[in-house]
Order: structure tokens, then C-alpha cells, then sequence
């Protein structure tokens, strides 16, 4: 097994977990449990080598191109938080399997759990900062999915909303550090980056980098002032809380500071930004925890002001410092998980987690209660258990700094204000729940939970003791490791010990247990001292903020985006002018070396006809038949340039599509108002005509830039192998079929989604025809004139021959399946034209769509058939042979594509006429001219 | 009569830019039908006029540029498709809307004039 296969496992176990709806709850939860154990397992069987301070890694490479592989690495640091994030995790499923009611679903619940589990093992055991980005917002994006678990409550949508919000923005501030640490560095590797302090922190960049990054860490954990998510996101069913907010999520934040530590700490800024965050975090965290009546608040409030503890310890410019920090992290994970947990089992039991109703619960659940009280009083940092240990160092570490200067002496005071703050809540969450009087109707009558809901609990529990009474037996590895990882190299001498003996932290300690009770004893005059305050909610300030920048984004749209086509084409045009040409003004001369080829009569004339026919269809656009006619005037003679032009396949394709289109176009008008109303002032006409004008000379003068210069062309390569590779002498059919052959697979396809998405569009159209022009003229009582009729009937087979002809000889001379297929097209089109589309139906069922989807499939195979010889794709086989009576041909699988081109163009030209055609055989009748 | 020829190809695009800038459905698809043959046309001249030299082997000794000549050709039958969609989209446009203005709705100068 490899280091991949951790969070894969987790992903897998979210896979599983999502398919076990049909399964009891108990199976349901055991498939869950099945692979993160697995992991576990895993895990602490390279414990050892990462204890002994190997760096397990593996590498797959990815994008090498971008610097971006994917990979993992793992480090006393990772493998902390691994087995955080796993045992946790195993004990929250084990929970949640009790915890929740038959209402809620179960796998959805585990998969999204699991799904959280990847990304956060995804963050910590990243080698790549990129790969690491990408898992951190996939902690934002599931821990969306989880705390809105509950969507039905608004509570839990708003709060999930604004979680996502966030911490999903600091991800994207993180995104932006991280590719900035990455151009600094010159790779995205993490192992690099940690190499390159010195090269970090002397650039330029350093002070932006590390605020980015900085922004990103702070906002995922919560620290003051974007703290307010997390009260928010308790909406979340509290195993979901347990989880997210004791070990993980809110742990993503820190990790990242403890991650980037080798690189990034150890300057100024850095002491400054995160012990100040961390110490206002801690002291205002603690203060409002205090005065939460929810169970879940108190908790919510307690984690933030740990978290600013912990960001307190990383800030503070000793190594001591930072090992305490991690030591924390374990603490604080295992005493707030069994917390939040035990809050869940009252919230169960009871139906309420308002402490105001909740008392004398010692009665109902003295097990429970036990269990709490000893987590709470971890919480609080009462000796013999884990909390005291790390506040005890914590506490310590505050005394050795110089951070404020002369007025140093403040930060331990405040981290003793912090301790009694802590203590006093504490004290009201095991006073006020479980003693204090009676409960007051509370929603349920309560009792003990059933047996194995206790047991996460009991299992964090007895870890807080033991780890508190026996700290070097437990805990020393992974301390030991973890620090090694985050200081980088050196792990100063350390001894965690319950007893130092009589010395100044032991006093802070005395001084905070003391003064907590004493502020708990006191609290109606804090309450009442309170409620007096004006009140800030987060959350209204947050909509608030959130309702304005909606308001000017949608502002600003509007204005830009007003619905205006004409408005958005003036504004294409206007950029493509000054792109286009404004760079002309800066060429010395237009005109090239090129010598002029000379102008002669037929050419003058042709040009002639085709300037008349374009100002003809300008000046009569409002009378729209006239202006149709006059367009067709412009195409015929475009198709007479390429024939003088030495271009014989664009000439006949230009021909054969003008004929479709200007049929397609007169059958439109059908179904249009026949006349354009005056609806331009003439200052908009003057505009209009201004721009366009402008752009015509733009574009006549890059065209005549253009053929006035020597032609250096890639062409050659097709002239000569045109005939030796592609067998063909008809140079544009064998790029088209052969060289080029897969645009012309990709045009074709596009063709045939046009030709359906006009079908769909024609589908159920509510028409009313007109039933007589705009002038109030009824129309020819003859539909189908007779002469027509018999003439375009005759002319069928004939018409088919010469499309036949065309294709097959459009290798070697002007030809091919698109123009043959326009003929085809053009020989039935004209028959609907005589006949009308019921006549047709009569005598010829033809599917459109199986047209198309064979000249495409066939066009496909016989690129991929190539593949069965050991050729690339769409390479053309041809060879000649002797058939007798008609002498030696050349067979080639471009013939083959060609029949697919072939029949593309036939299927969607059809369909397109044919399905508007259609329309006017079975369209109502209305007298009135719409 | 490479002037001839610049002369005509951006004749052309005034004439269809013109015609896109207009507010009802067909002048706009005249337009593009307009510009694509401008369009066209350029892309075309790409590689230089030549007379009487069609790239067909065997016909001479120097042959104009096919490169270009193929791209136009799918130009040509991608225009076509794009120009019936679009045809198309505007008799939806008039038949689900009940105008045939770009902007499926009258501008207030033609409600105002209407009542």
C-alpha cells in the first residue's frame, strides 16, 4: 500500500456509505467504519518510520508541464493530524449511527462525512500546494453539504451559506498566496517551498504572500474578526459539529500555519499578525462564550477562543511555543469532540440545549454528566487532565517574549484573564446543566442514552486523563515528530510533566481557576452588564454586506448587459475597430512589394455587379424581398470571383449554397412581416453608417495590405504530397478529405447538430400564416405550377447522375461530397419547391436524422479504421485496379469519408428546408395578416 | 485589381455591419449572410489572387495556394448552417414573442408609438 491510499480509502468508504440506503442502520455504519479503520490501521503502521524522522512521500506526475503533480508526503505534522482526523472520525460515525433519528438519512450523512474526511486528509498530506488548494476547498464545499444537512431549516441554509462564504473566500486569498509562494520559489512542491526561507522572506512579494496566506488560514479557523461563521454552522446536527469543529475544519486553519512555519515564520510580521489575531480571538471568544445560552454556542465560542490560543502559541517567537501550540491541538480535539458529543446526548435526551431550561441533570444521567464534567473541566485546564498540561506550557511560553516591546507584561495578564474566562464558562457548562435547581419544562423527560452512544465519549475521556496524568507514555512520538516537522530539524528540550514544581505559571494557573469561579459566582451582574450593551449581530452585518455588493453587482450588469443586441454588436464593432485599426496608423506604407496584377474588363464588370448588388440590398432592406433578390445578386457574384480566381471547388460550393440559402430565405419571409418598419433616427442611421463604414475601410485596407505582400505559404507540403500520400489530384478534396481530414469531421458534425437543433427549434411552433402578402393581395390560387412540376420531375434522375458525378470525381478534379451533396440537396429541394411537401411525403418516407447520423458514423469509421492497420487516425488507404469494361480506377478510403461528408450535407440541408417547408403544409390558415 | 479586390471585400463589410446594426430579425440575417461572404473573401485572399491556376494537379506548372481555399470551403458550409439557424431561431423568435425585433421586445419608442 502507498500513501495514496489513504485518502482514497476515504473515498472510497464515502462511495460506499452513499449506496447503503437499502442496509440497516447497523450495517450501514459498519461498511462506513470499514474503510477509515482500514486507513488507520495503515497509518500507524508507518508511524514508526515517521517517528524515527523519515519523510514518507510518493510522486505521481501529473501535469509536469505546470509544475503540478499529484503528491503526497508524510511528516510527523501529517501524521498527527491523520490520525486526528481518522480516529475522530471513526468515533463521530460510531456516534452519529445513534444520534440520528430515523427522519434523517444515514448514508447521505456518511458519504458527505467521508467525503470531508478525504478532503481534510487530502490538505494535511499534500505535497503539492496547488493539490493542497484544491483538497482545502473541498473541505469548504463538503462542509457546505454537511451543515446543511438539514436544509429543510433555514438556519442551517443560512449558516451553511455563510460558512461557504468564508472560508471559501479565503480559500481563493490562499489560491492567490500560494501561486504567488510558488513564482517566489520557482515550483509548487512543498518540500521546496519549506527549503526556501532565506529565499521567501528576502523577496518582495514576502509581505503580501504571507497575508494571503495568512487571510486563508484566519478565515478557515475562525479567527476574529471572521470568527462569525462558526457560531452560524453549529445548525449542523452535532456529530457533524463534534467532528468539523473540534479536529478538523476549523484545525485545516492552523494546520496551515503550522505547515508553512519552516517557510514562512520568523519575521516580525508574521509575530505580530498572528500572535495579535490569536490573542484577540482568544480573549474575545472566551468573553462571549460566557454569555451563550445554547449548549452548542458556549462550544462554539470556546472553540474559537482555543483556536486564537493556539494561533496565540504560533505566534509567539519561541520553539517551546510551537510545540505547546501542537500539543494544544491534540488537546483541545479530544476534550471538545467528547463535549461536543456529550451536548448532543442532552440535546437527545432532553429535546432542548438552552441553558436556562436545562438543569439539575445529574439526576436524569450521572454517567453522561461525569463524563462531561471531566471533559469540561480539561476544557478549563484543571490539573490531571490534558488541558492543564498545554495551558500550563501555554501559560509559560506568554512570560518569554518581548513581542509588545516594554509592554510585554501584558500578554501573560491577558492570557491569564483568558484562563478565568475559560474557566468561567466551564464552570457554567457542568454548574448549570447538571446542578443548579430543576429543569424547567423541558421537551422530553430525560434519561441515559443508549449505551454504546456513551462510548466515543468514554474513549476521549479516559485519553484526556491518561494523557493528563501520563503525558510521556502517550503522547511523546507524536509530539516529538509532529514539532520536529513544524520547527524544522531542531526539537528543543522539553519535559511535559504534571508537576514543575511552585513557579510563576502554577500561580497564572491558581489565579485563573480562582477568578473564574469568582466571575461564574458573579455572573447576574454580568449578565445584567450585557444585556445593557448594544448589541452586534455578525449575522446582520454579513447579509447586510452580502445584500449591497449583490445590489451593485446586479447595478453594474445592468448596466453593461441591458438586453440591447444592437447596443452589444455597437460595442463589438467599436473594440474591433480600434484593435484592428489602430495598429494600421503605425505601418510606414500600406501597399507591398508585390507587383499589381492589372485589372481587365470582365473583372471590372463582375465588381461592378457586386458593389451595385451590395448597395442595392442596403438601400432597400426595409422592402425585404428586394433586398433578398439583391443579396442573391452579391452571392452569384462572389461565386464568379472564385471562379476567376483559380478556385473551381469554392465556386461551385459557393453556388450550390446561395441557391439553399436564398430558398431557405424566401421561405422564411413566409413566415416574417414582408417589410422592415423605419425605426432608427437619423442620427442612429448616421452612426451606424459611420462605424460600418470605418470597419469596411479598416478591412479593405489589412485585404490590400495583404495581397500586395510576397505569399509565403505552408502549401507547398500539399502539392507535392498530395498525389503520392492522398492519391488525389484535386488538391483542396484531398486537404479536405485527407490531410485536414478531422476539421472536416468536426464540421460535418456541427452541420448535423445545426440541421437537429432546427428541427427542435420548428417543433411544435405555434404559426399563423399569413394568407395574403402585406399588401392585402391573396397568393396564387396555383400552388404548384404545372410546368415546374413536369420540368423539375425530368430533371430528378438527372440531377442526381451529375451529383454522382461530382462525387466521385472530386479527388482528382472540382468536386466532392460537400458540393455533391448541395446538388442532391438542391435536385429535392426543388421538388418539394414544385410539388409541395405532401406530394413528397406520399411517395418518399426519408428520415432525416438517419441521413445524418450515418454520414457522420460513417465519416467516424472510416477515420478510425486506420487504427486496425497501425495508423494514426484517419489516414487514407487507396490503390488502383483494373475492372474490365471501364478500365483502371483508383479506389480510396477518402471516398469513404467523402460518402460520409457526402451524406451529412444531404441529411441536415433536407432537414433544415424540409422541416420549415413542412411547417407551411400543415400550418392553420388565419384570415388576419399578423 | 488587388484594390478592386480590397475595395469590394470591405464594401462588403460596411454593407453587412450596416445591416447586423439594424433592430428586426431578417436585415440582421441578411447581414451576417452579407458578412460571411466578406469574410469569406478575405480569408481567401490570404493566399493571393492568381488566374488560371486552380490547384487541381496536372494542369500547369504553378498553382494557386489550396490551403486557404480549403478553409473557406468549410467556411462556406459552416456559414450556411450558422445563417439557417439563425433565420430560423428569428421565425421562433416572432412566433413565441410576437415581434420580430433582436430584442424580442418593442423598444418604447415603438410602444409609445403604437398607442
Amino acid at each position: 500500500m502507498t500513501l495514496l491510499w489513504i485518502p482514497l480509502l476515504s473515498l472510497l468508504g464515502s462511495i460506499i456509505s452513499s449506496t447503503t440506503g437499502k442496509l440497516s442502520r447497523n450495517q450501514s455504519t459498519a461498511l462506513t467504519l470499514l474503510t477509515p479503520i482500514i486507513a488507520l490501521a495503515f497509518a500507524i503502521s508507518l508511524a514508526p518510520a515517521v517517528f524515527a524522522g523519515d519523510v514518507i512521500r510518493q510522486t505521481i506526475s501529473w501535469i509536469p508541464l505546470l509544475g503540478i503533480d499529484i503528491a503526497f508526503r508524510l511528516d510527523g505534522l501529517a501524521l498527527l493530524f491523520v490520525f486526528m482526523i481518522l480516529g475522530i472520525g471513526i468515533l463521530v460515525i460510531f456516534y452519529a449511527r445513534y444520534y440520528l433519528s430515523s427522519n434523517d438519512s444515514m448514508p447521505k450523512l456518511y458519504a458527505y462525512l467521508m467525503l470531508f474526511m478525504t478532503a481534510m486528509l487530502g490538505i494535511v498530506m499534500s505535497n503539492n500546494v496547488i493539490q493542497l488548494w484544491f483538497f482545502w476547498e473541498l473541505t469548504s464545499i463538503s462542509s457546505f453539504l454537511l451543515i446543511s444537512y438539514w436544509w429543510h431549516k433555514a438556519e442551517a441554509r443560512k449558516g451553511a451559506i455563510m460558512a461557504l462564504a468564508i472560508t471559501g473566500g479565503g480559500g481563493l486569498a490562499l489560491l492567490a498566496g500560494l501561486l504567488l509562494l510558488g513564482n517566489i520559489v520557482g515550483s509548487y512542491n512543498l518540500d521546496i517551498i519549506l527549503a526556501s526561507k532565506e529565499i521567501i522572506q528576502a523577496h518582495a512579494w514576502y509581505e503580501i504572500t504571507l497575508i494571503l496566506i495568512l487571510l486563508g488560514a484566519f478565515t478557515k479557523s475562525a479567527q476574529f474578526p471572521f470568527h462569525f461563521w462558526l457560531p452560524h454552522a453549529m445548525a449542523a446536527p452535532t456529530p457533524v459539529s463534534a467532528y468539523l469543529h473540534s479536529a478538523t475544519m476549523v484545525k485545516a486553519g492552523i494546520f496551515l500555519l503550522a505547515r508553512f512555519y519552516p517557510a514562512l515564520a520568523g519575521t516580525e510580521l508574521w509575530f505580530l499578525l498572528v500572535s495579535l489575531t490569536g490573542l484577540s480571538t482568544l480573549l474575545f471568544g472566551a468573553y462571549i462564550a460566557l454569555f451563550k445560552h445554547d449548549l452548542k454556542g458556549l462550544l462554539a465560542y470556546s472553540t474559537i477562543s482555543h483556536l486564537g490560543l493556539i494561533t496565540l502559541l504560533l505566534g509567539l517567537d519561541t520553539q517551546l511555543a510551537t510545540v505547546a501550540a501542537i500539543f494544544h491541538i491534540i488537546n483541545h480535539a479530544t476534550f471538545k469532540a467528547s463535549l461536543f458529543m456529550a451536548t448532543g446526548i442532552i440535546d437527545h435526551e432532553t429535546g432542548t440545549r438552552d441553558m436556562r431550561k436545562l438543569n439539575g441533570m445529574w439526576r436524569f444521567m450521572p454517567y453522561t454528566a461525569t463524563l462531561a464534567m471531566v471533559a469540561a473541566a480539561s476544557m478549563a485546564g484543571v490539573p490531571l487532565l490534558n488541558g492543564f498540561l498545554s495551558k500550563e506550557m501555554f501559560f509559560a511560553e506568554t512570560l518569554h517574549q518581548q513581542l509588545l516591546g516594554s509592554m510585554s507584561w501584558l500578554i501573560p495578564v491577558l492570557a491569564t484573564v483568558a484562563g478565568a474566562l475559560a474557566v468561567a464558562y466551564s464552570a457554567r457548562f457542568i454548574h448549570d446543566v447538571f446542578f443548579n435547581g430543576d429543569p424547567i419544562d423541558l421537551p422530553k423527560q430525560p434519561s441515559e442514552p443508549p449505551r454504546y452512544m456513551r462510548v466515543p465519549i468514554e474513549i476521549l475521556v479516559a485519553l484526556c486523563l491518561i494523557v493528563g496524568i501520563f503525558p510521556n507514555f502517550v503522547v511523546d512520538d507524536i509530539l516529538r515528530a509532529a514539532s520536529f516537522a513544524v520547527i524544522g530539524g531542531y526539537v528543543p528540550e522539553y519535559k511535559v510533566a504534571l508537576w514543575h514544581g511552585f513557579n510563576l505559571p502554577l500561580l497564572m494557573s491558581a489565579i485563573a481557576v480562582t477568578g473564574g469561579i469568582l466571575l461564574y459566582s458573579q455572573r447576574r451582574y454580568l449578565y445584567q452588564y450585557q444585556a445593557s450593551l448594544p448589541t452586534l449581530d455578525a449575522k446582520k452585518l454579513f447579509d447586510g454586506t452580502i445584500y449591497v455588493v449583490t445590489k451593485w453587482c446586479q447595478r453594474k450588469i445592468s448596466a453593461i448587459e441591458n438586453g440591447s443586441l444592437q447596443r452589444y454588436l455597437m460595442l463589438m464593432f467599436a473594440i474591433v475597430l480600434i484593435l484592428a485599426g489602430g495598429p494600421l496608423f503605425e505601418m510606414s506604407q500600406l501597399g507591398g512589394q508585390k507587383q499589381p496584377t492589372p485589372i481587365d474588363v470582365h473583372n471590372a464588370v463582375g465588381a461592378a455587379l457586386l458593389m451595385i448588388g451590395a448597395i442595392s440590398t442596403v438601400i432597400w432592406h426595409r422592402s425585404r424581398v428586394i433586398s433578398l433578390l439583391m443579396i442573391s445578386v452579391v452571392g452569384l457574384m462572389v461565386s464568379v470571383a472564385f471562379t476567376r480566381l483559380s478556385a473551381p471547388d469554392l465556386a461551385l460550393t459557393q453556388l450550390t449554397v446561395e441557391v439553399v440559402t436564398i430558398v431557405l430565405l424566401m421561405l422564411a419571409l413566409f413566415f416574417l412581416p414582408q417589410r422592415s418598419p423605419k425605426e432608427s433616427s437619423s442620427i442612429h442611421v448616421l452612426r451606424d453608417l459611420g462605424v460600418s463604414a470605418a470597419l469596411g475601410i479598416v478591412v479593405s485596407s489589412v485585404c490590400y495590405a495583404l495581397l500586395t505582400r510576397p505569399l509565403e505559404s505552408i502549401s507547398d507540403f500539399f502539392l507535392a504530397n498530395a498525389k503520392t500520400g492522398g492519391g488525389g489530384t484535386n488538391v483542396v478534396n484531398v486537404i479536405l478529405v485527407d490531410f485536414r481530414g478531422f476539421d472536416t469531421l468536426g464540421e460535418i458534425i456541427v452541420l448535423g447538430i445545426a440541421a437537429l437543433g432546427i428541427a427542435k427549434l420548428l417543433a411544435n411552433l405555434p404559426l399563423i400564416m399569413p394568407s395574403t402578402d402585406s399588401e392585402g393581395r391573396s397568393w396564387a390560387k396555383e400552388r404548384y405550377p404545372i410546368l415546374l412540376a413536369s420540368i423539375s420531375q425530368s430533371l430528378l434522375p438527372l440531377a442526381l447522375m451529375v451529383s454522382f458525378y461530382i462525387f466521385l470525381r472530386g479527388h482528382n478534379l472540382p468536386g466532392g461530397g460537400f458540393i455533391a451533396g448541395l446538388v442532391t440537396a438542391i435536385a429535392f429541394i426543388l421538388q418539394y419547391i414544385a410539388h409541395g411537401s405532401n406530394w413528397i411525403a406520399e411517395r418518399l418516407t426519408i428520415n432525416y436524422r438517419k441521413i445524418i447520423a450515418s454520414g457522420i458514423i460513417i465519416a467516424l469509421f472510416t477515420g478510425v479504421g486506420s487504427w486496425f492497420f497501425e495508423r494514426p487516425f484517419m489516414t487514407t488507404w487507396f490503390d488502383y485496379f483494373d475492372i474490365p469494361f471501364i478500365g483502371e480506377i483508383e479506389l480510396a478510403s477518402a471516398l469513404v469519408f467523402d460518402l460520409g461528408v457526402y451524406l451529412t450535407v444531404v441529411g441536415a440541408t433536407l432537414m433544415i428546408l424540409a422541416s420549415l417547408g413542412q411547417l407551411t403544409a400543415n400550418a392553420p390558415k388565419e384570415g388576419v395578416h399578423v | 485589381m488587388e484594390i478592386l479586390y480590397a475595395s469590394c471585400v470591405g464594401l462588403l463589410v460596411s454593407c453587412g455591419v450596416f445591416l447586423i446594426l439594424r433592430s428586426r430579425t431578417f436585415p440582421v440575417v441578411l447581414g451576417l449572410t452579407m458578412l460571411s461572404y466578406a469574410v469569406n473573401l478575405f480569408l481567401f485572399s490570404s493566399g493571393r489572387l492568381s488566374l488560371n491556376k486552380a490547384a487541381v494537379l496536372g494542369t500547369g506548372t504553378e498553382y494557386a495556394d489550396p490551403l486557404p481555399q480549403a478553409f473557406v470551403l468549410t467556411a462556406i458550409v459552416i456559414g450556411f448552417a450558422m445563417t439557417a439557424f439563425v433565420v430560423i431561431l428569428a421565425i421562433r423568435g416572432r412566433a413565441d414573442l410576437g415581434n420580430d425585433h433582436v430584442d424580442g421586445e418593442l423598444s418604447d419608442k415603438d410602444n409609445k408609438a403604437k398607442v
